[in-house]
């Protein structure tokens, strides 16, 4: 049974025409997930069905064997869902640390020890800890807007191309800390625009075109398959 | 030497602790508007108003506390009756917030839309304060008037120039300092504070947060309500109670705002002493304070005054309009509304 399992999507935003068209996506606890795709293959909007932020007109949402289908984007957060958005996804007048604090906002605990496991994970916060979010580089900021979603100790986490906009150096840098968040037990999904850097670490790959599934294996398969090369990765 | 003191008694009496005072009361009024446009998003034009209810209720809690025969001895018994008034006008802008922003807010609306909105409400507490307390003038300074008269200043001192200290000015400045110390440690340390701020730089992400925006709505209109009806209430005692002239502060108030920032605090702080420290040293007459320093054969006829005080709020346009040329986004540079 896999962790985090959507299958059949079919849908869109508000009343607005489908998106998806019977779109399945699956990841496991310690795996990732990379969704790719062409532009406008409805990539983000897979990601954010499974945040409930569209309107679901078939298939199902299931989160560790639980039916969330229906389940508001609020009530999916205190289920463990965490969700990185690709742009304006730090608070930017607001210390590296305080960032933190707010995506904790919700837990009651102490969250301290979740503080250092993630100045653990990304040492580069800790240094930074007293500076404003919006003085970062666009990786760094990355990292704080990653560290802001595993603040809830998420046992999934959905990452919006984390790597738009940076340096391919940076981009490398990200995708091994993704990896270190991998480890800790978190299911991963990202959808990414460098589609063969992501697939390289991706435990499952999903190609979508118009809204549906148009290749699925695991990453080391879809980097493998001639016709995935050569339409999507370029040859 | 006494020549230089007597000159700088005069300036302090006369312009320095009142811009000192007014600049107080500006800053928090400006404050309550500045906090409500970095978390609402719009200017509450309805801001002076609430300073004038705030301030006529307080006037009757005063009153009714007077007459029950409760006095704070020196002290003004006002200080005391804001208290109820403060927590009666939460009470008032939660249900304009429930009965008018609201429907805004979740319609997504325009920031004009709300401050047009605002405008409405301005005009029906206007009428409301009026139904309240009528229109005409109200002194309720009771207590001590003077820590230290000018008379008395004098003969401690033997200098010929007199500076009274009254226990309003020294009361609206304890207090401001006091509320804005208390706003900035909310702000910056408390869990709520942290959240307001949050909301006010990233919506969607304070949402994704799991921060309620409800609430942090209604604790920024309390906050809000309770610096306007303190600035009110402390504007009333340092001039005594007029129903237009808290509408005539919405222009100051404002301007310290913009001048300052839009959405800093520590902006509409500095604003409010800038346009009060502006208007007392232009429309000050120096001919007294420049007899002391300088032979009086130098100096020419007239009282040597930049501009007659008649001309305050042009002080204040000409302030507003050089800042939206040169610096729209204020000195800590803020939003641009």
């Amino acid at each position: 049974m896999t962790y985090l399992k959507a299958v059949g999507l079919v849908g869109g935003y508000g009343s607005g025409p489908d998106i998806l068209h019977g779109c399945d996506l699956a990841v496991d606890r310690g795996e990732i997930g990379v969704i790719v795709g062409p532009n406008g293959a409805g990539k983000s909007t897979a990601m954010k069905s499974l945040l409930g932020m569209l309107n679901l007109r078939e298939g199902s949402v299931t989160l560790d064997g639980k039916d969330i289908t229906h389940l508001a984007p609020q009530a999916r957060i205190a289920e463990g869902i965490a969700f990185v958005p690709q742009t304006e996804n730090v608070f930017t007048t607001m210390t590296v640390e305080e960032n933190l604090e707010m995506g904790a906002f919700l837990r009651q605990d102490d969250y301290w020890d979740t503080i250092d496991q993630i100045y653990q994970l990304f040492p580069i916060l800790k240094e930074k800890r007293h500076q404003y979010a919006g003085e970062l580089s666009g990786g760094q900021r990355q990292q704080v807007a990653v560290g802001r979603a595993m603040m809830t100790k998420p046992s999934v986490i959905m990452l919006d191309e984390p790597t738009a906009g940076v340096s391919p150096i940076v981009m490398d840098e990200l995708f091994d800390r993704i990896l270190e968040v991998k480890a800790t037990g978190v299911a991963v999904l990202m959808v990414e625009q460098n589609a063969r850097q992501a697939l390289e670490i991706a435990d499952r790959g999903f190609v979508l075109v118009l809204g549906q599934n148009r290749y699925t294996g695991t990453g080391a398969e879809l980097l493998a398959d001639p016709e995935v090369r050569k339409s999507f990765l370029g040859g | 030497m006494t020549d230089f003191l007597n000159a700088l008694v005069l300036l302090t009496n006369f312009v320095l602790l009142p811009a000192i005072t007014y600049g107080s009361q500006l800053a928090l009024g400006a404050l309550g508007v500045t906090l409500l446009y970095a978390v609402l998003r719009f200017s509450n034009f309805a801001q002076g108003e609430t300073m004038a209810m705030g301030t006529a209720l307080a006037i009757l809690c005063t009153t009714l506390l007077q007459s029950i025969g409760v006095s704070l001895g020196v002290l003004p018994t006002a200080l005391l009756g804001m208290l109820p008034a403060i927590v009666i006008m939460w009470g008032v802008v939660l249900l304009t917030d429930r009965w008018v922003y609201r429907y805004y807010r979740t319609k997504r609306s325009k920031s004009i839309v709300f401050v047009m909105a605002s405008v409405g409400v301005m005009f029906v507490m206007n009428g409301l304060v009026r139904f309240l307390l009528g229109a005409g003038d109200r002194n309720f300074e009771d207590g001590e008037r003077f820590i230290i008269s000018a008379a008395d200043f004098k003969l401690m001192t033997g200098l010929e120039e007199g500076l009274a200290l009254k226990t309003t000015q020294v009361i609206t400045i304890v207090l401001a300092a006091i509320l804005v110390i208390a706003l900035f440690w909310f702000l910056q340390k408390t869990k709520t504070g942290k959240s307001m701020r949050a909301y006010s730089d990233n919506e969607n992400l304070a949402l994704l947060s799991g921060i309620d925006p409800h609430r942090v709505v209604r604790i920024t209109w309390m906050i809000s309500a309770t610096l306007a009806v303190i600035a009110g209430v402390l504007y009333g005692l340092d001039k005594g109670y007029k129903p237009l002239s808290y509408f005539n502060l919405l222009l100051p108030i404002f301007a310290a705002v913009i001048v300052g920032g839009v959405g800093k605090p520590a902006g509409a702080i500095l604003g409010g002493f800038v346009i009060a420290f502006t208007e007392g040293l232009l429309t000050y007459a120096y001919k007294a304070f420049l007899n002391y320093l300088v032979p009086p054969a130098w100096l020419p006829e007239g009282l040597i005054q930049f501009l007659s005080t008649e001309y305050k709020v042009a002080i204040t346009f000409v302030i507003l309009v050089i800042v939206l040329l040169v610096r729209p986004t204020g000195i800590l540079r803020g939003k641009v509304i």
